[in-house]
């Protein structure tokens, strides 16, 4: 999956090279309907399955979500948050959080490493773990915080939506494990039709006239999206943004910046030729030894020599050495 | 080795030592840093053992170059202060590019354009350290924020651009400006050389060694060993 063969890839992180736009494959989302979710955490043992990551054991927070954060070897994990709606009524709200695949992924944009992150054309960003340096630019480039550093290998991980399992053909592991189909993976066409059609039963006989999709257009759409009955107010699903987009500083740092600064670093040491060769060296001549050496040599003067006079302020000629 | 007669000391061994240690640092940092500055120049990063290399060893060789760099600032502040003088030196900046020295005022230890070297890099490299320790992830990861970090990262890429155009600046002069090289390898310079371009400090020295005080100049009855 790693290389251009698989003419697949449409983006490469820190690369100017055309990648091949042979093909044109349809591009694939999972759709998380978290209406329908349960908070069971099959998905996320599932990736852990899928994946064969054991994260250590942890410990009780007096919350369900557990372990506290992704991680290196946590891809995914069910966020628990309680909610008091208007009408004083505590709504439990669970949400699968993980990599959005985004249509703009700001870790891509980030990544200084060429091919550490590549962008399939069915719309998967994945982490291309032999090119990655560590330097956790990822993580300063990612809207929605997923990218984590591994503290074992130094590099960094996320949410692959298995794009291995999805090259064959197969569905992602998290997909295959929902009881409930609150997880569903196909076109992304497809699901937008099918998150639609969700969202209008919502707003309609399930009294959630807020519900909506979540696509956001800010990263240009995602590739995991969320049918969401508080639309409106995502930051209550443990902190989703409201309108993410690559952060100002990292657009300004990875844009047309550096490319002008490489031209103005040229730039300096190509003037510096050029003023080597209008001016040519500056050497000490004749005149500057001979009146070093007079400055210094106490025995022939006796004192040190005043001041020589002031030179006129345009000429090229030298000033004169007063004559002894 | 003692400056043979007809040269001025300019910096004894352990400056020298300490200029060099500073120099190979800022080489270093440099190439790796511009490895992931832009891609085009990411092969740099085969002069480290890859990129992973390249990115462990960067800040460390950081750390080293500001602590290499602060001693110097310490022992050549005096010399660096701003000066009076100074600025109608500045006034003549066109004659300095242009190499017509005798219309320049005369100069002392350093000209305002050693200075400036002195100081941007010293305000610079103070940057690179405190941006650079904010995304040294393996150790810092957890004592700022996402946004701090991508504020940190910014400021030390800008700030290395900055001290790149500086490190163009002082190299060239020194290429440029003949007989400058021999003061940070043998240590010493001829008089004809002090002479053309700090007349200030040449006559200084002199009146020292005229007064029989130690003093840079070589051959005269006391060589002063701390002149840096
Ligand atoms: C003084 C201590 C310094 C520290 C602690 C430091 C640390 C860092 C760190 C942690 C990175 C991210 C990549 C990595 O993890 O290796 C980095 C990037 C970089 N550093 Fe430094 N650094 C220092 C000094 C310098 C100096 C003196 C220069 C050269 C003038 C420099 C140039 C760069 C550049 C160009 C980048 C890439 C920035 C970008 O991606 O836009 N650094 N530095
Ligand atoms: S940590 Fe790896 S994937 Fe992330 S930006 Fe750096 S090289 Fe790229």
């Amino acid at each position: 999956m790693t290389d251009l063969q698989s003419l697949n890839v449409i983006r490469i992180s820190a690369s100017d090279a055309n990648p091949p736009q042979l093909r044109q494959n349809v591009e694939v989302a999972k759709l998380i309907d978290v209406t329908r979710c349960i908070g069971c955490k099959a998905c996320q043992s599932a990736c852990m399955e899928w994946n064969d990551y054991r994260p250590p054991v942890g410990y009780f927070n007096g919350t369900y979500t557990n372990p506290h954060d992704l991680s290196h070897d946590q891809f995914t994990l069910m966020r628990f948050d309680e909610w008091v709606n208007d009408e004083g009524d505590l709504e439990w709200l669970i949400r699968k959080d993980g990599c959005m695949h985004c249509t703009d992924p700001g870790c891509l944009k980030a990544c200084p490493a060429p091919g550490a992150i590549v962008q399939y054309s069915n719309g998967i960003v994945d982490f291309i773990e032999e090119n990655c340096i560590g330097c956790g630019y990822c993580v300063k480039g990612c809207p929605f915080n997923i990218p984590r550093y591994s503290p074992v290998d130094k590099r960094a991980y996320k949410c692959t939506l298995c794009s291995d399992r999805v090259s064959y053909g197969l569905e992602p592991a998290c997909i295959k494990a929902c009881p409930t189909g609150a997880l569903l993976f196909g076109s992304k066409a497809d699901m937008t039709d099918v998150a639609n059609g969700r969202v209008e039963e919502l707003r309609g006989q399930r009294g959630f006239p807020n519900a909506g999709l979540y696509d956001p257009p800010g990263v240009g759409g995602t590739h995991v999206m969320y049918v969401l009955h508080h639309a409106d107010k995502p930051e209550i699903y443990s902190n989703l943004p409201k309108d993410p987009h690559i952060s100002w500083l990292v657009q300004v740092w990875k844009g047309a910046y550096k490319p002008l600064a490489v031209a103005a670093m040229g730039l300096a040491i190509v003037g510096s030729f050029i003023h080597a060769v209008i001016y040519g060296p500056n050497e000490v001549d004749p005149h500057d030894v001979e009146a070093g050496r007079r400055m210094v040599d106490r025995r022939s003067r006796g004192v040190i020599p005043p001041r020589p006079p002031e030179p006129p302020p345009v000429s090229h000629v030298k000033p004169e050495e007063p004559v002894k | 080795m003692r400056p043979p007669p007809g040269t001025v000391l300019r910096y004894p061994p352990f400056s020298r030592f300490n200029h060099w240690v500073t120099a190979v640092c800022m080489v270093l940092l440099v190439m790796s840093g511009l490895a992931f500055f832009y891609p085009w120049l990411y092969w740099l990063t085969v002069f480290f053992g890859g990129g992973q290399m390249a990115r462990a060893t960067h800040p460390w060789i950081g750390v080293v170059l500001f602590i290499s760099y602060a001693i110097m600032v310490v022992r050549f502040f005096r010399h660096n202060l701003p000066h009076r003088d100074d600025l109608r030196w500045l006034r003549a900046l066109g004659h300095v590019a242009s190499g017509r020295e005798e219309l320049v005022p005369e100069v002392g230890r350093y000209n305002p354009g050693q200075k400036f070297v002195y100081w941007a890099n010293a305000f610079l490299i103070l940057i690179l350290l405190v941006t650079g320790i904010i995304i040294w992830d393996w150790y810092f990861y957890n004592w700022t924020t996402i946004e701090q970090k991508r504020v940190a990262v910014l400021i030390h890429s800008i700030a290395a651009f900055f001290t790149i155009l500086v490190l163009i600046l002082h190299v060239y002069s020194a290429i440029w400006v003949r007989g400058t090289m021999p003061a940070m390898t043998r240590g010493y310079v001829p008089v004809g050389w002090v002479y053309r371009h700090h007349r200030k400090w040449l006559r200084q020295e002199a009146e020292l060694a005229a007064q029989g005080k130690p003093s840079a100049i070589a051959g005269a009855p006391a060589v002063r060993t701390d002149p840096r």
